[in-house]
């Protein structure tokens, strides 16, 4: 992976150091052997979209969902909610550690059912978290700091470009199991299980919960089905990273369908889940960790060494996201509109797929572009080759990840057709 | 058998304990003088008055969206803190030398900073450089360090407990002691707990053992505006120490002086030697705030910078910081005036001479646990008080049961 390749070169060019005693403050600086970090690989797109002139770009790098206008889309749900708080002339006081109660407890719901047997008693422990990111970040330093197991994470191939130095900032290492298929464009179903069946034991395992990133290729349920009895047999730690909630399907009971399944199984799992997506809060920061324990003693005991992770990072969550978030999911007619929405950004995605499909077979190409209908999600994995993204970038003005990754929601019935050309050009 | 069977329960952290059992206890004169947060006269938080406009403009601002920030944050948020803390014309920031990271609050902010400083100071990934924390600091401060990884950190002599004031011999002592290249975490201001700042002659003295010795400064800036109830007098002495020449970085907070707690507002501003060494350095904070948390949150940073950013904004937020500031000097005031005139044992001078949200009242344990226990009066056990709990309301019930545990309880 693009990240993982850059931190080798930061590590390798620092062991350089820098003479040590014999800097004066005066007359040379303490960052002198300080190496300039490579640009994001991902973020990084959009930064050389921004400085394209070219009209006609688009920008189907990061993941954030756009409508039909290309414009950032707040959802009503949201804009409600926010009157509501609003209202309510909230003080400001600190959360606590693990953040909104309200949040919490409307977060777990919102991914195992309102009525699942784990919430009933009491066995998991869910806080809030800094979105995604800062949830796998959490339950990365919670595995470093009390996994009796093996060091390895085991992440799909290819997965989220920032799980690798997420894990491996945390202190954990990197292993990986076959997922894609770059033949197929499709889920490498055979070559996941051999690798699984080979992971030692107690080994974490990483699995998407819906909606692959990069990919867009999900197992389905049945395959589900295999890959837990197969993670049960190997006795494997599952960690789920649910950033996709209802944006994959456009259900939200239906995306969460594998985490519950492997809870229903037995599995007492790790759970990341971000609200970035599916409530378009993306810079408010909000995300749930989940860790379902043996039972509600063993919950309070692991509860309280998150909060002691936690209180070092950044003390206590923001108050924001998780209010609004929290006033959706418990207000009825804010959750049925969110509900509606959510369809509505979902469905959006699956005609863009369609319409692309359409529009290159209209181009005339000869190639097989199922995979892109039958992917799920914002992403999807061209199949293209560097050298095609790079003069699909550089002619057409369309810029993407290396590795053939585009974001669905950057494309618009105004411009599907101009990326049909620019794709059936690159691959004719 | 379940893989966390062996997790250990934690204690809880001391400071929201405290809160807690001030919860559950019915005492009908209970006092909370606990956790660090601004209450009004009526013990009530207070959500500053250009806070609420600005947030009402914010709201009503439909071309505002939710997007991701940048991964070090919003542009105008991280130059309108840096500027704070440094100064309208300060020269570093005139010489492009200055950047920020927006953080989440003060903690994130120092985590930050403690990560950078473990993976690119004195070496490369060196856990072993000596990170000095004052004796007493924050009890957040230690393992904000020890989880990035530091090795070794160790106290340095702060407050004399005899006399009640700063041990400066015992500081400069360890200053002269200290390893080359050693971190220092220094308070700017309003030193949490005691309340105990250096003056201008004493930072002088240790920014020139510092200097001398190689020193590496790190300023924790948690409460600028709110300690003397001027932004630049609580921000001299990190001036003091940007003009001497030193590269330093600060953590700043606007969760007191903002009373955004629970936004989550803070900025680490980083003063490099010139430009290329920032843009370096900056590089390499984007790597490890994206591991961390991505990008930071949206809300507190737009509330902060439109009001920095705004001239009206910013005069109305001073004088708002200057309310809270001004009711923190006079119920310090009123105590001591009120213990005086209860012929309570004791020098009572330090309440006034001691700045900022606390005050070390020099109870002892066993006379902390009788103010909680008997009196209902909630504190931490080092004896340190939030001057924000006391009230014109509650005054006389405080000064009373300090005066009554004093002289019951050795």
């Amino acid at each position: 992976m693009a990240l993982l390749k850059s931190n080798k070169v930061i590590l390798c060019l620092g062991n350089i150091s820098p003479s040590l005693g014999v800097l004066s403050t005066r007359n040379s600086s303490w960052w002198g052997g300080v190496q300039m970090g490579p640009p994001d690989p991902i973020l990084g797109v959009t930064e050389a979209f921004k400085r394209d002139t070219n009209p006609k770009k688009m920008n189907l790098g990061v993941g954030a969902y756009r409508d039909d206008q290309g414009k950032p889309f707040v959802l009503s749900c949201v804009r409600k909610a926010e009157a509501i708080i609003a209202a309510k002339q909230l003080d400001k006081e600190y959360l606590a550690i693990g953040g909104l109660g309200d949040f919490t407890k409307a977060c777990a719901q919102l991914a195992l059912g309102a009525d699942n047997e784990v919430l009933k008693s009491g066995r998991n422990i869910t806080v809030q978290t800094i979105s995604g990111t800062g949830s796998l970040r959490i339950g990365a330093n919670f595995l470093a700091r009390f996994h009796g197991g093996p060091r390895d994470v085991y992440l799909p191939k290819p997965s989220w470009g920032n799980h690798t130095p997420i894990f491996r900032d945390a202190g954990m290492q990197l292993k990986a199991y076959r997922y894609y298929d770059p033949a197929t464009c499709g889920f490498d179903f055979k070559g996941a299980l051999d690798d699984i069946s080979k992971i030692p034991e107690q080994s974490v395992i990483l699995l998407h919960a819906c909606a692959h990133n990069p990919t867009g290729v999900d197992p389905k349920p049945e395959q589900w089905k295999e890959i837990s009895a197969l993670v049960k047999k190997r006795n494997l730690l599952p960690f789920f990273d649910m950033a996709y909630q209802g944006f994959a399907s456009g259900d939200i009971d239906r995306d969460a369908w594998a985490v519950r399944y492997f809870i229903e199984q037995g599995h007492n799992i790790l759970l990341s889940q971000s609200f970035a997506k599916n409530m378009g809060l993306y810079g408010e920061r909000v995300g749930g960790f989940t860790i379902v324990c043996t039972d509600a003693e063993e919950a309070k005991r692991v509860e309280s060494q998150l909060k002691i992770l936690i209180r070092p990072i950044y003390s206590n969550p923001p108050m924001n996201g998780a209010r609004i978030a929290s006033t959706i999911l418990s207000t009825p007619d804010l959750r049925s509109l969110w509900l509606e929405e959510v369809h509505g950004m979902a469905n959006r995605i699956i005609k863009m797929r369609e319409q692309l499909v359409a529009g290159l077979k209209k181009e005339g190409s000869s190639h097989n572009w199922q995979h892109v209908i039958d992917q799920i999600g914002m992403f999807c994995f061209t199949g293209l080759k560097p050298e095609q993204v790079e003069r699909l970038t550089k002619e057409f003005s369309v810029y993407m990840t290396k590795d053939g990754r585009i974001s669905m929601a950057g494309i618009s019935s105004g411009n599907v057709g101009y990326l049909a050309q620019g794709i059936h050009a690159v691959t004719k | 058998m379940s893989i966390f069977s062996d997790v250990p329960q934690a204690p809880p952290v001391a400071v929201f304990k405290l809160t807690a059992d001030f919860r559950e206890d019915s005492h009908p004169q209970k006092v909370n003088l606990g956790v660090g947060a601004y209450r009004t006269d009526d013990c009530q938080p207070w959500v500053l008055p250009v806070v609420k406009k600005v947030e009402r403009l914010i709201v009503e601002d439909s071309s505002l969206n939710h997007e991701y920030l940048p991964i070090l944050g919003l542009p105008e948020f991280r130059s309108a803190s840096s500027k704070v803390a440094l100064g309208e014309d300060s020269p570093a920031i005139k010489d492009n030398r200055v950047g920020g990271v927006q953080a989440l609050g003060g903690t994130g902010a120092l985590r930050i900073g403690a990560e950078f400083l473990r993976r690119w100071y004195n070496g490369v990934n060196n856990t072993a450089t000596p990170v000095y924390v004052s004796a007493p600091t924050w009890e957040n401060h230690n393992a904000v360090f020890a989880d990035a990884g530091f090795k070794d950190i160790r106290p340095y002599h702060y407050w004399d407990a005899a006399n009640r004031g700063l041990d400066l011999a015992g500081l400069l002592d360890d200053l002269e002691k200290a390893p080359e290249h050693s971190i220092f975490v220094l308070h700017a201001c309003a030193h949490n707990p005691t309340g105990t700042d250096p003056n201008q002659e004493q930072w002088k003295k240790i920014a020139e053992v510092m200097k001398r010795r190689n020193l590496f400064v790190f300023f924790d800036s948690a409460y600028q505006g709110f300690a003397s109830g001027s932004l630049e007098k609580d921000a001299w002495a990190i001036r003091y120490f940007v003009s001497e020449g030193f590269e330093l970085l600060v953590a700043q907070s606007f969760s007191k002086n903002f009373g955004l707690y629970n936004e989550r507002v803070g900025n680490l501003t980083v003063v490099a030697k010139d430009n290329d060494n920032l843009t370096r350095i900056l590089s390499q904070m984007e790597k490890i705030v994206r591991t961390t948390w991505s990008n930071p949150p949206s809300q507190g940073a737009r509330i902060v910078s439109k009001t920095l950013n705004s001239p009206e904004l910013f005069d109305e937020w001073k004088s708002n910081v200057k309310t809270m500031a001004d009711r923190v000097l006079l119920m310090r005031d009123q105590l001591k005036s009120k213990l005086q005139a209860l012929g309570t044992p004791g020098t009572w001078d330090h309440i006034t001479q001691q700045i900022g949200m606390f005050s070390f009242t020099g109870l002892n344990p066993k006379q902390v646990e009788f103010m909680i226990k008997e009196k209902h009066v909630y504190l931490m056990a080092s004896g340190r008080i939030n001057m924000c709990g006391i009230t014109t309301k509650n005054i006389d019930y405080v000064a009373q049961s300090i005066h009554e545990t004093v002289t019951s309880i050795q």
